[in-house]
């Protein structure tokens, strides 16, 4: 899969955009205000009862077994009381965590779903220049590796922090309160332990960027080479294969070996830093008990002892998930990124509708599918106009670019009548595919006018104006689903009678009553079970079963052979019957019966005319038909 | 399975055993600090003896320093061993593949033999670090502080031994109902992700149809499902942490309980006590930790599956025991050849074909899309074994060749043609490494690809990304079959290799393979008539059999569909 699991290193400090990040993560917390603020609450019940535990130890020893070594006929009812009382507490602790991690599971899950959702909805809404402009594994990643970190730091991280901070404070408090002298100790073991943690870490770091330098570069080798993995066999480069190949994967394994090296050994670093501290923290509380220092009992030690475990603990828990926030929030940033992506404009307030004769012979609208359409244009005394949807396009001095300043398109004027077959040819790159990009306002055009049946297409609802447009790309994307569903996508509310129609009409309905389950063969989203002559018949059924007075066929029989192509033509020319229809093909023979023919130079209409006409002028269309031109 | 794969261990046997040697000294050392421990509060701090204090001191000290060093060796040879066996794997699953045949590249997809080799791999070196390190660590510390803790006082350590039950039956039961969920969950991701790839490729459609609203309702549909099935999951997964705190809390309460009482009695010291403490942590906690480590393990078999496949498959073409390794000329015949791609199809993709290419011909083969004119040539180079019959070059099997030698001798143009990343001459150089500048600049001029190569700025030098975009589709047509022309090769096959090249250039090529090569026999596979017409021999393939075979103009008179086709190209044509 393209754009799957690749990742770009980084390492980097937090900023101001993280914290703009952070800010726009916790307006999603918004909806789940009470519910989060239950959570707060439980986390703190958690910590207190786990740091009263600690603390309990000193209760255990000093007020109890100690006086009770003492006394002659010692008493455990006192004991049975103080534990009781313990268990008590112990038992809300336990209810609190388990309160509050099956709440943050429905805030997470819910969140990530929102966010999951928005992102998808504004995706759908975005202009198509946005996924020209953007490779498609870019976007990709968005859903699965950036939603993903972003998962594990929601559903993982953040309760860990609040958790962590909380139960450190209350910590502290505790230690503070047990031995001033050991705290400070304790805090310089901390800096030292933090002081590793990072210099392992950034070492770590280092490796881990390199690796994933190297990662990329054998996953790159090994794409390439596995999908031209046929003209290795055929040309026997095998043995050339292995050479290169074990280069990279050498250097992958030394690098890797160093990055895991030392993410490995921070972890028993830092546990036996922390069993250190633990052995130095009853030496000194020894010797500070025996020197009378700070009254410390035999109890308190003891207590001060289980504190200092909770209190790092925390703290390097912390410190490990750093690096995945800053992961996380760079992933956040490229979500949000994609959200605030400004989605296609829309002023249009002409709307296309189903419509009819009534019987004074004027049009009026239809409520159900009547295969006559109309344009229903607002007036200004607020009743509305219909117009008869013709076929009827105006291109006049029309100029446009992808980008300002760089104009593909110049002056171009023509004007297709209802019923006519229209042809664009010239080369790739003559601006042939960009005219139908402005019919349907994938782009809008920078200057000139382009009219639909006399109504200017930007007052037009951009949602009707495409569906009064039928459109076949080369590029056949078909959805996973059954063959009716896909010709469906057309017309959703198409009877399977409509189905079957289209498909007769486009000739596909041959092939498909062949497949193995018929219409409910079961295409997936890549359709390798079908040839692409054959996808590309579902794609004309599907748009023939949309039934629009436009068509925009862009080079759509190019990945046809000539000889099912005669077959398709048949369909196409019924489907084409009284519409009127772009074409844009690179086999002259394709266009050579249309009304028009539009010969494209680098965005100039060079020659029109039909294809005698052009034929007898003798200038380019004369020469790429007769093979002195390169169409690719 | 298993056996599977630590074949590729290899070389880092040693390292391998190394790291849990290391992890189990590790854990040693630590299992042995709370026992000393209770010394030292026993005797040291509740003595008031500071003599004692520093000695027993020093050696905890010694003992966490040493469980420091042993840990980052284990550490160090843990991470040496998994991306050892990681790297050996990968090489071991590239070489297999380069001896796939077609067949076996087709039974698996590139897409899902590139996955293979990396996420999987990826995967499956994070599970042996797991289990060479952690997955060691946990029983291990669990056997040993079990162990300390009843050497410290048996009856104490009773309270373990129904603790550790009550954990591990509640993990287990978590774990067991869970895990179905998160596969299903994972499952969802991928149709989450199809939906998404679909609408990226397809967003023209998409909006052409105006279809959003519906496409929008099947992402939710689907995110809805993701959404209940992993809060399920997770909230399963939740009880984790509240039992685990149960069954340490509960451990506390017991030991304060009944050690205060055997405190009493004389059996234990205040240390002691302590120590038992630090044992239910030590125990509980590697009983999670190896819930955990079991779950991400057991993750990581689906991965180890799909690798084991790929090291499993046999290669469906095997060389001849004994080969020949002279390919005589460029002759060719078939003799009652059947072909079908697997042994389930119940249609032959060829049926019956027999045919015989004198060595310097040129044939031309057409046909409709599914009349298997790919799979009729691609027998000759062997790239697929046929079903029945024979097929011959320079009078031999081919079965019988060696098969470099053989795929030396027939040139190949596939019909879905790549070209790699690195310079023109590089590219073109593939079909035979030590050419010389004038060799390739010789082909290039064969193939009409010298007049563009030499406007690029660069020249030969010009650096074509990876697939060949930079360059449009007819000169990529161009630059394989220059490529395959520089292999010298006794038979060329051109399999649709200049649809997208005009035709004035088109027939340029075939004049200079008449002039310049005219002992290689040049099979033609295309869709326009004016490729084939001059032919020696045009062969019709319909529906895997051979319709019709003759020259252009015998054809003419004999073959309808061959009239058909040329009428309809030729269509008020004048070429």
């Amino acid at each position: 899969m393209p754009g799957g699991r690749k990742f770009t290193p980084r390492t980097r400090k937090l900023s101001k955009r993280d914290a703009d990040t952070v800010k726009r993560l916790m307006t999603y917390f918004a909806k789940y205000k009470f519910r989060f603020t239950l959570v707060l609450a439980c986390i703190v019940i958690s910590a207190v009862a786990s740091v009263a535990g600690s603390l309990f130890i000193k209760v255990l020893i000093d007020q109890y077994i100690s006086p009770m070594l003492l006394s002659p006929e010692p008493s455990f009812a006192p004991l049975m009381g103080a534990i009781a009382r313990m268990a008590a507490l112990y038992a809300l602790g336990v209810l609190s965590t388990f309160a509050y991690s099956r709440l943050m599971v429905s805030i997470a899950q819910g969140i990530l779903k929102t966010i999951r959702d928005d992102m998808f909805t504004h995706m759908q809404s975005l202009p198509v220049k946005y996924f020209d402009t953007h490779t498609f594994g870019d976007v990709m990643s968005r859903y699965t590796n950036d939603t993903d970190t972003l998962r594990q730091m929601i559903s993982m991280a953040i309760p860990q922090m609040f958790s962590a901070v909380i139960t450190v404070a209350a910590v502290f408090t505790a230690m503070v309160t047990t031995s001033i002298y050991l705290t400070a100790f304790v805090l310089v073991m901390l800096i030292i332990m933090l002081r590793t943690t990072k210099f392992i870490g950034s070492k770590s770091g280092q490796y881990f960027i390199k690796q994933q330098v190297a990662l990329g570069k054998i996953n790159g080798y090994i794409e390439e080479m596995i999908n031209g993995q046929k003209v290795v066999k055929v040309f026997c480069h095998e043995d050339k294969a292995k050479e290169e190949f074990d280069a990279l994967n050498d250097n992958m394994r030394d690098v890797s070996s160093k990055a895991n090296k030392f993410a490995n050994i921070l972890m028993p670093v830092m546990s036996n830093i922390g069993n250190l501290q633990y052995v130095i923290i009853a030496m000194a509380g020894g010797a500070l008990a025996i020197g009378g220092v700070g009254s410390l009992t035999l109890g308190a030690i003891a207590s001060f002892l289980q504190l200092s475990r909770s209190f790092t603990m925390p703290i390097s828990q912390i410190s490990n998930q750093f690096n995945s926030i800053v992961m996380a929030l760079a992933g956040a940033e490229r979500i949000f990124n994609l959200m605030d992506e400004q989605p296609e404009t829309d002023n249009g307030h002409v709307t296309l509708t189903n419509a009819q004769y009534n019987s004074k012979n004027e049009i009026v609208p239809s409520d159900s599918y009547t295969g006559m359409w109309a344009w229903k244009c607002p007036d200004t005394d607020g009743g509305f106009r219909y117009v008869k949807v013709e076929g009827d396009v105006r291109f006049d001095d029309v100029d446009f670019g992808y980008e300002e300043n760089k104009t593909i398109l110049h002056d171009i004027t023509l004007f297709a009548k209802p019923g006519q077959k229209v042809a664009f040819v010239g080369a790739t790159g003559a601006g042939k595919t960009t005219i139908t990009n402005l019919i349907n306002r994938f782009y809008d055009i920078a200057d000139g006018k382009i009219q639909y049946d006399g109504i200017n297409i930007n007052i037009i609802k951009k949602d009707d104006l495409r569906r009064s447009l039928g459109i076949v790309l080369q590029d056949t994307s078909l959805f996973t689903g059954t063959v009716m569903e896909n010709i469906r996508y057309g017309r959703l509310d198409a009877t399977d009678e409509d189905v079957y129609a289209a498909a007769k009409l486009t000739n596909a309905d041959g092939f498909i009553r062949m497949l193995p389950e018929g219409y409910n063969t079961v295409i997936s989203g890549s359709g390798s079970e079908l040839s692409q002559g054959q996808k590309q018949l579902i794609t004309i059924a599907r748009a023939a079963v949309a039934n629009p007075p436009v068509m925009i066929l862009d080079e759509a029989t190019s990945s046809i052979d000539t000889r099912t192509e005669s077959i398709v033509q048949k369909g196409m020319d019924a489907l084409m019957h009284g519409r009127t229809v772009f074409v844009i093909a690179h086999r002259l023979s394709t266009v050579q019966n249309s009304d028009v023919i539009m010969v494209l130079d680098h965005g100039h209409i060079i020659e029109r005319g039909n294809h005698e006409q052009l034929i007898a002028e003798k200038g380019v269309y004369y020469r790429l038909y007769t093979g002195a031109f390169e169409m690719e | 399975m298993i056996n599977r794969l630590s074949k590729s261990i290899r070389q880092y046997r040693k390292v391998s055993l190394l790291a849990p040697f290391f992890v189990t000294l590790e854990v040693i050392m630590e299992v042995l600090v709370p026992t000393i421990m209770a010394y030292l509060i026993d005797n040291g701090i509740n003595k008031g003896d500071m003599n004692a204090i520093g000695r027993i001191g020093f050696i905890l000290i010694i003992a966490c320093i040493l469980s420091l060093i042993f840990g980052v060796l284990s550490g160090k040879y843990a991470a040496e061993a998994s991306t050892g066996f990681a790297a050996n794997l990968r090489k071991d699953m590239f070489y297999r593949v380069q001896d796939f045949s077609f067949a076996n590249i087709d039974k698996f997809s590139s897409s899902s033999i590139v996955t293979r080799l990396t996420t999987d791999i990826t995967n499956l070196q994070n599970a042996y670090q797991m289990i060479v390190r952690v997955a060691v660590r946990c029983p291990v510390m669990l056997v040993f502080a079990l162990i300390m803790a009843f050497n410290v006082n048996h009856k104490l350590a009773l309270v373990f031994l129904s603790a550790i039950p009550i954990l591990g039956v509640g993990i287990f039961f978590i774990m067991k109902n869970a895990h179905p969920v998160f596969e299903k969950v994972f499952k969802m991701y991928d149709s989450l992700n199809l939906v998404v790839q679909e609408n990226l490729r397809g967003m023209r459609v998409v909006k052409s149809f105006v279809r959003e609203d519906f496409e929008e309702k099947k992402f939710k549909n689907v995110s809805k499902d993701i959404y209940d099935n992993s809060t399920k999951a997770e909230k399963l997964l939740m009880f984790n942490m509240p039992l685990m705190q149960f069954a340490m809390y509960g451990c506390i309460l017991l030991i304060s309980w009944f050690g205060a009482k055997l405190i009493l009695t004389d059996s234990m010291t205040t240390g002691e006590l302590m120590s038992m403490f630090s044992y239910a942590t030590q125990i509980l906690m590697s009983l999670m930790m190896f819930s955990m480590v079991f779950v991400m393990v057991t993750m990581s078999r689906a991965s180890a599956e799909r690798i084991s496949e790929i090291l499993d498959e046999e290669s469906t073409l095997k060389n001849n025991s004994h080969p020949v390794f002279d390919v005589r000329d460029g002759s060719v015949d078939f003799e009652n050849v059947f072909f079908s791609y697997s042994d389930t199809d119940s249609a032959p993709v060829l049926n019956n074909i027999s045919l015989s290419i004198k060595s310097g011909d040129t044939i031309g083969i057409i046909g409709g899309t599914g009349s298997s004119k790919s799979s009729l040539v691609q027998l000759i180079p062997r790239l697929f074994d046929v079903t029945g019959g024979t097929v011959r070059v320079g009078g031999v099997d081919v079965r019988d060749y060696d098969i470099e030698t053989l795929r030396d001798a027939v040139s190949m143009v596939l019909q879905k043609n790549e070209l790699f990343s690195g310079t023109i001459k590089d590219n073109i150089r593939w079909g035979d490494e030590n050419a010389s500048d004038k060799d390739i600049e010789r082909v290039c001029k064969l193939a009409q690809a010298h007049e563009f190569i030499k406007d690029f700025p660069d020249g030969y030098d010009t650096y074509i990304e990876q697939g060949g975009s930079n360059v449009s589709g007819g000169q990529k047509q161009r630059l394989c079959i220059a490529r395959a022309l520089l292999k010298k090769p006794k038979i060329l096959i051109l399999d649709d290799s200049t649809s997208a090249v005009d035709t004035k250039t088109d027939s340029l090529i075939r004049r200079a393979f008449a002039e310049e090569i005219p002992d290689t026999t040049k099979i033609i596979i295309a869709q326009r008539i004016s490729s084939v017409q001059d032919s020696d021999k045009i062969i019709i393939l319909e529906n895997g059999h051979i319709d019709s075979m003759g020259t252009h103009s015998e054809l003419m008179e004999t073959s309808d569909i061959y009239r058909e086709l040329y009428y309809s190209q030729m269509k008020g044509g004048e070429e």
